[in-house]
């Protein structure tokens, strides 16, 4: 009998929502430290920041708990296992979100404690996607025991495994690559190219960082995560399309633009998300048939197949909902010059 | 405390955290919708006001009411999993259509809030109605899987505990949805007007002489003072429905928040007092004859059931006695109170211009925390009236949590930041309120919104 295909099917989207969620959570997260940066030092690149931050950070938030509500309704048997495991380092998470989301809207509403109020928000921005992707290794083996029937987490080892710290530094360059790179894009389309200059510049530096600090990671993986790495190979060609996207991308920052300065911001953009894009599947693929390796696969962790269907009628109608609603936001906030160049 | 009581503490606190801000999100933004249409229809700038001074601190309430909801989201995962890996495959499609929920609330929040002068004022008005809609969809989804909880429905249990014959949408529409789901969304409504009414009365008290500061709150506090009324009434109704609903499904829940021991006819109504856990009897209760049967199924001779007829081990705990007491005494007070208040305002502030007297404003300044409280008391009688179940009949609160260690130190850590965070949130208001006093709004804000 050929194996069922909803499972792979319910994998993916979870898999789509990981993505986006990684792409928009390091923008968001990004953003708020770079308000945080540029305080004092130069104060238009950090009111760009959040003039971005202040309509969007709760449709990125919101994004966070439909990954979770999609884990939770279409592999019950995997919140199950990452809730017990996970429960320390994710209620670290949960605290520091609270502390940027409302920091943040109390910035916005009084002025008098503005500074204070945007350092701690910048703060626990840098912390959260450190904290976020730590999750990763745990899911690949080797920190997780079970006792009669009883998974926990070996803390200890977590904490001190220079793999974990490389999966941390990897999440942290990302996201200021990939904030930089679309706050310049940002702040291009308000027209205001000193700005674009300054996050131009900490993209040029940041992208090849990522790129090496991603290589050693998979280095320095633990023994017991070396399945993962032979996938990761036999995926190659992901990769390596992966790492083609990067190049034309990141060379997209020198190319000449017809008006104005150096850099096609918008098409350095795309690229790089497509290749976080291909990154992303490619790993999602060699970390098949797994979810937390080696207790729990795809197929035993897959929810009762009415409830499957039923979850999947539910996103595609919503969607389809509020796609008009994300239209109008997008031309809101992003796109129309009246927003994006008030003082 | 075990790891049990632990986790029920934990997650106790974090919701009734989380519910202050939802049930304002929910109240108060219809109440902006209302002081819109009101704009429109009068042509009165002050409802502009109103609406733009409302909606600030429906926007900085959303930034506690957001994390918060995130929080509980993720902490059912945490401190729940038992509970989770059933409701993954009978009861997520709430929880994911709650998504979108959020999805259009966010949405048309932030585009009130941030691009309200970019908008035409129909597409304005358009946007904070879909605010009020999602926050309220939100309520009634989370609500159906509470109530599933309370009255599981749309699958079969093996002994071993697997799941099977599931049918989602039976599911979610479980016995008690409806009356749960219209409970819980008056009852919001009622306490968003009655916070206004609260601040409302706070300011004409506070208030020197008769200007147009004071004609502003009085229009505010007219308007609230009649939305609260209606929906302390649509309360009152909506939770003799989840009355009758529990005497029809949960007869235990309905005897411990009675203290009803022997099933009878022709059963009285205890109000007040404790159930004594060694005799069964309420002390220091009024018995009011004939009234439960009554109200339980709208005959005298109605029989209603006692807590003899189950096994003390699924006895609720008996202070749930008190919450119901204390809820249902506060949705009565609430109801007299704003009756009367608007009677005092037909017979004297309508004809003579005078303004309410002092005594009636202060009851009135109360009001507010009042409703919090009910919907507080609310919800833990709810959820501890199905103890020691959390899927009545079918999983108990035991089986359900989390079996790691190392929670007291979290319970401490999280309650350390909302007591934190409820702090910020009176100081951020307050610091608000003070740059931008009313006199300067009603000066600066024209009409040509
Ligand atoms: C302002 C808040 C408020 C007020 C004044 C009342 N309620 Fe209520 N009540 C709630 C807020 C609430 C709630 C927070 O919305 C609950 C908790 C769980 C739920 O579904 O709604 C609730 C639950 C709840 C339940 C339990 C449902 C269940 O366990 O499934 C009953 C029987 C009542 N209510 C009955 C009443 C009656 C007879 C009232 C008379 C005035 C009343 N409530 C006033
Ligand atoms: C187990 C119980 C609950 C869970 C798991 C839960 C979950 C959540 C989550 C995850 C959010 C944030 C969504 C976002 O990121 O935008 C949220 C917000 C919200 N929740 Fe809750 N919630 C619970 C209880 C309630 C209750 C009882 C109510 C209603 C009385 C409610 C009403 C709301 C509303 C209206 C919001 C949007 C914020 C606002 O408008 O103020 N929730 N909730
Ligand atoms: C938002 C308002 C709510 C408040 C204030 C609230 C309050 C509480 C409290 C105080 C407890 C501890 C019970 C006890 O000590 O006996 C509890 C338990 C619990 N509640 Fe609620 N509750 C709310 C809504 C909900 C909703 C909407 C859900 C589910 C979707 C829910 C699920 C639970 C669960 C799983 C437990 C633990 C197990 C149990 O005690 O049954 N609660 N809640």
């Amino acid at each position: 009998m050929a194996p069922p295909i909803e499972p792979s099917i319910a994998i993916l989207i979870v898999w789509i929502f990981l993505y986006i969620y990684s792409m928009a959570g390091s923008i968001d997260f990004g953003a708020s430290f770079w308000s945080m940066i540029y305080l004092k030092k130069n104060v238009q690149a950090g009111k760009l920041a959040n003039r971005f931050l202040s309509p969007t950070w709760e449709l990125t938030n919101t994004i966070l708990v439909l990954l979770v509500v999609a884990v939770v309704g279409f592999f019950p048997k995997a919140a199950y296992m990452l809730g017990t495991v996970l429960l320390v380092p994710v209620s670290l998470i949960l605290l520091l979100i609270a502390v940027r989301s409302a920091f943040m809207v109390f910035a916005y509403s009084v002025q008098g404690y503005r500074k204070t109020l945007r350092v701690i928000a910048g703060i626990t921005g840098f912390f959260v996607p450190v904290l976020l992707i730590s999750a990763l290794p745990v899911t690949e083996g080797g920190f997780v025991e079970v006792h009669g029937g009883k998974e926990t987490l070996l803390f200890a080892k977590w904490l001190t495994s220079p793999s974990v710290y490389m999966y941390m530094l990897f999440g942290l360059s990302s996201e200021l690559f990939l904030s930089s790179l679309f706050l310049a894009d940002y702040a291009r389309e308000a027209g205001d190219e000193s700005t674009y200059d300054i996050y131009r510049r900490n993209a040029v530096i940041f992208g090849p960082v990522t790129l090496v600090v991603a290589v050693i990671t998979l280095l320095m993986l633990e023994p017991e995560a070396g399945w993962i790495l032979d996938n990761i190979l036999e995926q190659r060609w992901w990769f390596l399309l992966s790492t083609v996207c990067f190049l034309i991308g990141y060379s997209a920052l020198w190319f000449p633009h017809k008006e104005k300065k150096r850099g096609k911001a918008r098409m350095a953009v795309i690229f790089v998300a497509l290749q976080y894009g291909l990154a992303t599947f490619g790993y999602g693929i060699a970390h098949l048939p797994y979810i937390v390796y080696p207790y729990l696969t795809v197929n035993e962790a897959f929810t009762n197949i009415d409830t499957f269907y039923s979850l999947l009628r539910v996103f595609t109608i919503g969607l389809a909902i509020l796609l008009p609603g994300f239209i109008i936001f997008w031309k809101l906030f992003l796109k129309d010059k009246k927003y994006l160049q008030q003082e | 405390m075990d790891r049990v009581t632990l986790a029920r503490a934990f997650f106790g606190t974090s919701l009734a955290f989380h519910i202050i801000f939802a049930t304002l999100g929910i109240g108060l933004s219809a109440m902006v919708f209302l002081s819109e249409l009101l704009h429109k229809w009068k042509n009165d700038n002050d409802y502009a006001v109103m609406a733009k001074r409302w909606t600030k601190t429906v926007a900085i309430l959303l930034g506690v009411a957001i994390p918060s909801g995130t929080i509980v989201g993720v902490q059912l995962s945490l401190l729940w999993p038992g509970f989770m890996k059933i409701v993954g495959q009978v009861i997520s499609v709430p929880f994911q259509i709650e998504i979108f929920a959020f999805f259009l609330e966010g949405l048309a929040l932030s585009i009130y809030v941030y691009a309200a002068e970019r908008l035409r004022p129909s597409m304005r008005v358009l946007s904070v109605f879909l605010v009020a809609v999602g926050a309220t969809a939100s309520a009634v989804l989370i609500t159906s899987a509470n109530a599933w909880m309370n009255t599981p429905a749309g699958f079969d249990m093996r002994p071993d505990g697997t799941v099977y014959h599931v049918d989602p949408w039976k599911a979610f529409f479980n016995p008690s949805f409806f009356d749960a789901a219209y409970h819980v969304v008056v009852s919001a409504l009622m306490t968003g007007a009655f916070a206004i009414v609260s601040v409302a009365a706070y300011r004409l008290l506070k208030a020197r002489k008769q200007d147009s500061e004071t004609a502003y709150h009085h229009k505010a506090l007219f308007l609230s003072l009649s939305v609260a009324f209606l929906m302390s009434l649509i309360t009152a109704m909506s939770g003799h429905g989840a009355a009758q609903n529990l005497h029809q499904y949960s007869p235990e829940k309905l005897a411990a928040a009675e203290g009803l021991f022997e099933t009878q006819r022709y059963a009285p109504l205890a109000v007040g007092g404790y159930v004594d856990p060694e005799t069964h009897e309420v002390k220091y209760g009024i018995e009011i004859p004939y009234l439960l049967s009554f109200l339980a199924g709208n005959r005298f001779d109605t029989e209603v059931k006692g807590l003899n007829e189950f096994p003390p081990e699924t006895w609720p705990p008996f202070y749930t006695h008190t919450l119901f007491n204390l809820m249902v005494g506060i949705g009565m007070l609430l109801l007299v109170l704003s009756a009367a208040a608007l009677a005092y305002w037909w017979k004297y502030v309508r004809k003579n211009k005078q303004s309410y007297p002092k005594w009636l404003l202060w009851c009135l300044v109360f009001s507010g925390p009042l409703s919090m409280l009910g919907i507080e008391t609310g919800w833990i009688f709810s959820c501890s009236g199905r103890q020691p179940w959390t899927i009545y009949g079918y999983q108990t609160t035991a089986e359900a949590a989390t079996r790691a260690e190392n929670l007291g130190i979290l319970f401490v850590l999280f309650t350390f930041v909302y007591i934190m965070l409820c702090v910020m949130v009176s100081i951020v208001i307050k610091a608000y309120f003070k740059r931008n006093p009313l006199q300067k709004d009603l000066e600066t804000f024209a009409l040509d919104r």
